[in-house]
């Protein structure tokens, strides 16, 4: 059992998302940053759509009320098990009673806003739909169907080994596959549906300009300020299905990425789409940062699709390899 | 032969099919059809009808599109009209005032008074073509043009369930409160989703809704 003891708002249980509900109006939901969390899950030999907790909001507190292990990723902030400090994508092991505090800062290696907290056996809330995400507007899966209080206790799941690599660390994929242009974060897209119908300046600048991620941005999606993107014409869509990274431009002119908890339709034209290889990217960037879009061809989404594969093939690879050391050294636990 | 729909991608993630034509039930119930067949296909995650298109999620990108663009294409056009006969459900509505908010820009837009859009409004017995936006909402079909208003500029942050709403030619009512572009003209009151049922949904595609005037607020 885990005790939430901040106050904290806006933290939510979140595996990898909920398929196959669309058809309902049920998004996808799932990690904000599904490489933090699959990696998470690697590291504690958890099965890979184990739940974790996203926490975009500092300083976030909670207390195990059985030992486990665990383990951070995502950004990288100050945290500590009682007073000592602890690393992020770093496994390490918490007693019965032992309080994790998490506070934003510290010697960022890289500009990120949300932590994973994954436990070894995962955060064992029940299945709604096939799914332990959250699904906000739906008030249901997760913790209760919502985001977390001061006071709510999570059940841990049955950790599914008996030999984990407690003190396995890798270096976090931000890191590893780093992707700016002049110096500030890049996200690649592709082009969408109705990128032909915005005028040629508003396509120019769209790529040549930064964005900034307004406050008006949560897990549904990314409002963005920057040059006005303007259609030749008006265009007036029929609702159709939509899924997370897709860029609308609202009749305002102002971009809107969706993001996980995006709904599952709608009808506002499309100027592209961030690929799905880089949405963990997005998931990470802070309100406030910027971002520019460099745009892919579609063999070149497919491609970064699979570096994103090997990244977390080298994570399997790596966990395992650890596994064997530890075995040999005659390491018991 | 008619013309071909529209196909795009949504990123590597899903393809979107976009039926040619006015929106009309006929093109739906194909995109019916179609949603079935392509449901089966082993590269298709999930097939998502909207209005008069059809999204299909890959479980894996192709590496080429192409071929699989070119199958649904041929689909299309050999896929029949599927009919649904569902059952109808009706909604009494508060027109305007503070349960429609934006009856003002919809009066403003079309030229016609409140009553006169609430008659229009509450006319036509609407099927649902699809669902989507958030659990339990309805896509319908059947809208009178006269009362199509523009989606708004930006989005308005919060609407609440029950919010019978025109965004362009369609018109629809949330299940939850929520953000939404359209225009709020109306609300009425009904539980469109329960997680704990099988399906989750109240009504289906191919079941209808009828709006009654319940009060029109000047």
């Amino acid at each position: 059992m885990i005790e939430i003891l901040s106050s904290t708002a806006l933290a939510t249980v979140q595996d990898l998302g909920r398929f196959g509900a669309l058809g309902w109006g049920v998004s996808h939901s799932g990690a904000m940053d599904r490489l933090a969390l699959t990696a998470g899950n690697i590291l504690l030999g958890n099965d890979e759509n184990c739940a974790g907790i996203e926490i975009p909001i500092f300083p976030f507190r909670v207390r195990f009320h059985q030992a486990c292990d665990l383990v951070l990723t995502g950004a990288d902030h100050l945290a500590r098990l009682d007073d000592v400090p602890v690393w992020p994508w770093l496994t390490i092991h918490a007693g019965a009673g032992q309080i994790l505090t998490i506070e934003r800062g510290g010697p960022s290696r890289w500009q990120a806003s949300r932590v994973y907290l994954c436990v070894a056996g995962g955060i064992d809330v029940p299945l709604a739909l096939g799914s332990r995400s959250t699904q906000l507007r739906g008030q249901f899966g997760g913790h209760q169907g919502r985001t977390l209080q001061q006071g709510d206790r999570l059940p841990v799941g049955v950790a599914a080994q008996a030999l984990r690599p407690v003190g396995m660390g890798i270096v976090p994929p931000a890191l590893t596959m780093p992707l700016e242009v002049d110096a500030t974060p890049a996200i690649r897209v592709l082009r969408a549906a109705e990128y032909a119908a915005f005028t040629d300046q508003s396509c120019v600048e769209f790529w040549a300009k930064s964005w900034k991620i307004t406050s008006q941005s949560d897990r549904y999606g990314y409002r963005l300020a920057g040059p006005m993107i303007e259609p030749k014409y008006p265009l007036e869509l029929r609702s159709h299905g939509i899924v997370p990274g897709v860029i609308q431009v609202p009749h305002g002119g102002q971009p809107i990425i969706q993001m996980r908890d995006a709904q599952p339709s709608g009808g506002y034209p499309k100027i592209g789409t961030v690929i799905d290889a880089d949405l963990w990217r997005l998931g990470q960037a802070p309100i406030g940062s910027s971002v520019r879009f460099v745009e892919v061809t579609w063999a070149e989404a497919v491609r970064a699709l699979q570096d994103v594969t090997d990244w977390l093939d080298e994570v399997r690879r790596m966990v395992a390899l650890g596994l064997t050391v530890r075995q040999e050294a005659g390491h018991d636990q | 032969m008619a013309h071909d729909p529209v196909v795009s991608m949504l990123g590597t993630t899903a393809l979107l099919l976009e039926a040619h034509g006015e929106t009309s039930l006929g093109t739906q119930q194909k995109i019916w059809s179609l949603s079935g067949q392509v449901m089966d296909w082993p590269e298709v995650l999930e097939a998502v009808p909207g209005m008069n298109n059809l999204m299909l999620c890959f479980r894996q990108p192709p590496l080429d599109p192409q071929p699989l663009v070119t199958r649904l294409l041929e689909a299309w056009h050999t896929a029949r009209p599927m009919t649904m006969e569902g059952r109808t459900i009706e909604l009494p509505v508060i027109y305007g005032g503070e349960a429609g908010p934006h009856m003002a820009d919809v009066m403003a837009h079309t030229g016609l008074g409140a009553e006169e859009i609430a008659e229009i409004h509450s006319a036509p017995l609407y099927p649902v073509y699809a669902l989507g936006s958030h659990p339990g909402y309805c896509y319908l079909g059947g809208m009178d043009h006269r009362i199509a208003t523009p989606r708004r500029k930006t989005p308005v942050l919060k609407i609440p369930g029950g919010a019978v709403s025109i965004g362009g030619f369609q018109t629809g009512v949330s299940a939850s409160d929520g953000p939404s572009g359209w225009n709020t003209i109306g609300t009425t009151s009904m539980v469109f989703f329960d997680v704990s049922k099988q399906p989750p949904t109240l009504l289906q595609p191919g079941d209808s809704i009828r709006f009654r005037i319940q009060q029109v607020v000047r």
